[in-house]
């Protein structure tokens, strides 16, 4: 790992003051990578809920903080974190708190989301908000209302300077395991049949029935993958920042609401650049602007978005022929 | 045992009766069609086959097993695929994507894919050009084959088609007849529902028309195009004389599909 280090201080600092702004520079873009690409996973199930259903999930961004209240319970409290080496411990963790979400994000499609499926829309979203209340106090109780923090080490402090540039060990995972993440989801749904079928049945419920596509079946693979992603989200966070509370599913799940927007509601592949871009804006503008004013500017850029360009960034290209 | 049988189907939108007390029987190796006006009850009378409606009363069976409570995708399994109004491509999706959507229920089976593919391009080469293409880049009549050549991907007993002539050129309406005629040919059923009397009639071998929900008429195509009333009022030819003098005017019903 030393090997990182090319150079120490030195050159760097005698390139003086325009160096240290480009160090800077680049590790607010990194740090903006980073939480961007936690917005990207979470914003995916946003945005495929969407495309399917149509529906805003608001109860997402509570089954992000649940899988970080698992991962956490898993890494404290089992023999997961006590058993096994941390190489172990971690990918165990994370697959098992996606697991857990996932079968949550059924459940909840099925009681809450189902049953609506034929009313209208703002019902189905009421219905979300329900779920998200009750998500909410439901880990508030059994994880208590004060922060809780993940162990110190569950992480290994490894960081490492290339000139000027600070990255850290969590920095470089998070970005690695949500770009395989998404590169994994965006080849199923574009490369295989049942991904074609997740399209069409977006495109159109009747017609993809027609085909034997079972669009109940479809719309629960929505809720695997989505609130799974979530989940992997929600414990690399709580890796990274170390905190979690039971309202974080509130605060970054605007957040990556609006990065789904940012890219185009119902577009994958506008969910991961909108998060990317907008975990960059947030950590640029906070940097240089100021730290305490980045959730304005990222809820700015929600305002803005929603009444200037709705769509987003790559929302709605292909002109469909009647 | 008719392959397809409806047996005094009754259909409802929520307090207004579509379909009241329909029965059509298809046998084996037959095209049938059903003719009548818009909002005759056609396209809904469809739509209860395939699974998309729920009858709120009768039968429907399929090789004598009854499938009016079966779910869609299920019906499709059991061997009836539905080319729906409108084409309905998936605009957004390559012809290809289109054409394996529609072996879906075989989709583990490679070879048989490949061979359903095969054959959709056989019987529309233009398909084969545009394969990479996405659906909603296609002309009408080409979404037209994409949609049927779909239906077929699905290796169907029974094909429902829904207006293939809406919206078409006659030219691009005479060449999917053509082929629809080849696809029953090869064995499979066709069940039509058209406007466009006139060719329905040409192809079919027994049509239904339907008034209101109701079945009025029914028999073999050939008695029917000879039927006053059909040719009064589904193949435009009036009682007067006057009729002679234009020729090429199809029925009230084709006169106003050639929109959209």
């Amino acid at each position: 790992m030393n090997g990182w280090r090319c150079r120490r201080g030195g050159p760097a600092r005698r390139r003086g003051f325009r160096a240290e702004g480009m160090a800077l520079f680049i590790e607010q873009l990194v740090n903006g990578l980073t939480v961007g690409a936690v917005y990207a996973l979470v914003a995916l199930g946003y945005t495929m809920v969407y495309g399917v259903m149509r529906l805003i999930n608001f109860a997402h961004g509570d089954l992000f903080m649940l899988g970080s209240y698992f991962g956490f319970t898993l890494l404290v409290a089992t023999f997961v974190g006590s058993a096994l080496p941390l190489w172990a411990a971690l990918p165990v963790t994370v697959l098992a708190s996606a697991t857990g979400v996932a079968i949550l994000g059924v459940l909840v499609e099925r009681a809450a989301y189902r049953p609506l499926r034929r009313s209208n829309r703002l019902t189905a979203v009421v219905s979300a908000m329900g779920v998200s209340i009750f998500l909410q106090n439901a880990a508030m109780l059994v994880w208590g209302p004060r922060y809780r923090a993940y162990p110190p080490w569950a992480v290994p402090d490894v960081r490492w300077e290339i000139g000027a540039v600070h990255i850290g060990f969590m920095q470089v995972l998070i970005l690695m395991v949500s770009i395989l993440l998404m590169a994994g989801l965006y080849l199923f749904v574009q490369r295989t049949t049942v991904g074609a079928a997740i399209r069409a049945t977006a495109i159109d419920h009747d017609t993809a029935r027609l085909m034997g596509i079972n669009v109940d079946q479809i719309i629960r693979l929505i809720f695997v993958i989505g609130p799974g992603l979530g989940a992997v989200a929600g414990v690399l966070l709580g890796l990274y920042y170390r905190q979690i509370h039971f309202t974080v599913g509130w605060s970054y799940g605007l957040k990556a609401f609006t990065a789904a927007i940012l890219g185009g509601i119902g577009n994958i592949p506008g969910a991961m650049v909108g998060g990317l871009l907008l975990g960059i804006l947030e950590m640029l503008g906070g940097g240089y602007i100021s730290a305490a004013w980045k959730d304005v500017f990222v809820f700015l850029i929600l305002i803005l978005l929603l009444i200037f360009r709705p769509t987003g960034l790559l929302g709605e290209r292909v002109a469909e022929k009647v | 045992m008719s392959l397809l049988e409806l047996d005094d189907v009754h259909i409802s939108y929520g307090n207004v009766q579509a379909v009241k007390g329909v029965s059509v029987a298809v046998e084996q190796g037959e095209i049938v069609t059903l003719l009548g006006a818009n909002g005759a009850g056609k396209t809904t009378t469809l739509r209860a086959v395939s699974g998309l409606l729920r009858p709120r009363a009768g039968h429907i069976r399929l090789a004598g097993q009854e499938i009016q409570a079966a779910a869609a995708h299920r019906i499709v399994e059991l061997g009836v695929a539905h080319v729906p109004e409108g084409r309905r491509v998936f605009a957004t999706l390559t012809v290809e994507e289109n054409l394996n959507l529609g072996a879906y229920r075989y989709r583990q089976d490679a070879t048989r894919v490949r061979e359903g593919r095969e054959r959709a391009y056989r019987l529309f080469p233009r398909l084969a050009e545009r394969r990479g293409q996405l659906a909603g880049t296609l002309s009408g009549g080409e979404q037209q084959m994409l949609a049927i050549a779909r239906g077929l991907m699905a290796d169907p007993k029974v094909l429902l088609l829904d207006e293939p002539s809406l919206g078409l050129a006659p030219k691009l309406v005479q060449e999917i007849f053509r082929t629809i005629g080849e696809i029953n040919r090869e064995g499979v059923t066709i069940l039509l529902v058209e406007q466009n009397a006139r060719i329905a009639l040409r192809v079919a071998h027994r049509a239904y028309v339907l008034e209101t929900g109701r079945i009025v008429l029914a028999g073999p195509s050939r008695e029917l195009r000879q039927d006053p009333r059909i040719q009064q009022a589904y193949l435009g030819m009036g009682r007067k004389p006057a009729a002679g003098r234009r020729p090429a005017q199809a029925g009230q019903g084709s006169a106003a599909v050639v929109s959209s």
